[in-house]
């Protein structure tokens, strides 16, 4: 576990695609209307997405570094978005556990003064989903209950060590672990183990227990991964918890499958829903991802799934 | 909690897929498809008079195409997704398969995007297609010699 001094996020941006707007995401800063957001691939509209996000978020002051993460291959979007900007970037993929992580190297590269203001920006892109991991867009192959629909949507967030409400205190970077789960569309399961493993540690390294938060949020477990989650809590370990709030399960209203996936999800519910609402102070983040790609699912291994924590508090 | 009981808890709370009303939908709407298909064949014999043969070859161009249109137009997957495989099993799913490939590649270039991934999806059906065909044929010398 690192514990984190003076660290603290400035400044957010959030945008998101047609079908989350339906869902009553008041609280994002822009949406966008057509999934192609008037470009000619959709990789190319992911990519203008962040560029929005970061030009909202450069104003007066340049970031020193640059992170990102999307979910295409080699990270294509992020790369097309950071080209212009003559800022030192990484990329950073571990699936949509990435935020996370990313926030933790921010953190880090803060408190070992070698810069003093970064830039994180996340997206996700449902049609280079699709193409990247599923079938081509138009092709209508059937959706099974368990599965999940990658959200659109990208959020930028400024981390410094200039004081403001929001600070993130600790960071927990998790194990990968192998849920032992073959079938790609059941991804709630596949992330459960991994985010029950990821919490214990945090849990037992902090000297917490689960009610010492206001929030545990988790990233994208789904309506399916959130009942495995708490069971297998509850089972395992006789802990129950009703201060849990997860970002795929939430954010689509009146959704028949399990809930939203995609990197940008967590993220986005942080900054339109969490820390907007005045009743949560302590927040424990948990970003979950399962760390699959076609290859790995065609051979028939079983998936390997990771988890890293965040410890945030809000101030009044 | 070992692997196993893992498997068997997640087992229990995943959701179990409405096979039986799923299956009625596809028979009923495949089945109308089917319906429309002779009505279609019926008035092409009897308006251009011309035979059977022809006929169900000319119906079977209709389905293509529509397919093929319909996933061009963006509503096919949606159709798919709420008629399940009725929509898919006559010819239309080769179409559409196709032409969702076509559709996702094109801005990769002629060559390296479409010549390459067009049958991305289709191309199990030819391969096993063309080999059961193949197969078929050695076992139908085999008897008939």
């Amino acid at each position: 576990m690192y514990n984190f001094k003076n660290i603290y996020i400035n400044d957010y941006y959030s945008l998101a695609g047609p079908i989350e707007k339906k869902s009553n995401l008041k609280k994002c800063d822009y949406f966008i209307e057509d999934y192609y957001f008037g470009e000619k691939t959709p990789e190319k509209a992911e990519s203008k997405m962040q560029k929005i996000v970061i030009k909202n978020l450069i104003k007066d002051e340049r970031p020193d570094l640059i992170i990102g993460s999307d979910l295409n291959n080699q990270l294509t979007a992020t790369a097309m978005s950071v080209v212009d900007l003559k800022i030192p970037y990484i990329g950073h993929y571990c699936a949509c556990a990435s935020s996370a992580s990313m926030l933790i190297t921010l953190a880090n590269f803060i408190m070992s003064k070698n810069i003093k203001k970064g830039l994180f920006i996340i997206s996700s892109h449902t049609l280079v989903a699709e193409k990247q991991f599923r079938f081509p867009v138009e092709y209508g192959a059937p959706k099974p209950l368990r599965s999940s629909q990658t959200a659109t949507a990208a959020v930028g967030i400024i981390v410094s060590n200039q004081e403001s409400k929001i600070k993130i205190v600790s960071g927990l970077l998790g194990k990968v672990i192998d849920s032992g789960i073959k079938d790609v569309h059941n991804m709630g399961a596949i992330m459960a183990p991994s985010a029950v493993d990821t919490l214990i540690v945090f849990l037992n390294k902090s000297n917490t227990t689960v009610k010492d938060y206001d929030l545990i949020l988790t990233g994208d477990l789904g309506k399916v991964g959130s009942e495995i989650f708490k069971a297998v809590l509850q089972k395992k370990y006789k802990i129950k918890i009703n201060n849990h709030l997860d970002g795929g399960a939430t954010l689509y209203k009146n959704f028949e499958y399990s809930g939203a996936s995609g990197s940008a999800v967590l993220p986005l519910t942080l900054v339109t829903k969490v820390l907007t609402n005045k009743k949560y102070r302590k927040i424990l983040y948990l970003a979950t991802g399962t760390l699959h790609s076609t290859l790995l699912v065609n051979q028939k291994n079983s998936i390997p799934t990771l988890t890293h924590a965040i410890y945030m508090e809000v101030g009044l | 909690m070992n692997k196993k009981e893992y498997l068997k808890l997640v087992k229990e709370i995943t959701p179990k897929e409405k096979r039986l009303s799923n299956s009625l939908n596809a028979f009923l709407v495949g089945g109308i498809l089917g319906i429309v298909a002779e009505i279609i064949k019926m008035i092409l014999v009897s308006i251009f008079s011309i035979t059977i043969t022809e006929a169900i070859g000319w119906v079977l161009l209709i389905y293509i195409f529509l397919a093929a249109l319909f996933t061009a137009l963006g509503f096919m997957d949606d159709l798919a997704q709420k008629y399940k495989s009725g929509i898919l099993i006559p010819i239309t799913g080769f179409a559409h398969s196709i032409t969702s490939a076509i559709m996702d590649y094109k801005k990769d270039g002629l060559i390296t995007g479409v010549g390459s991934n067009v049958f991305k999806l289709a191309g199990c059906v030819l391969l096993y297609g063309i080999f059961f065909a193949f197969v078929m044929a050695i076992i139908k010398v085999i008897l008939y010699v």
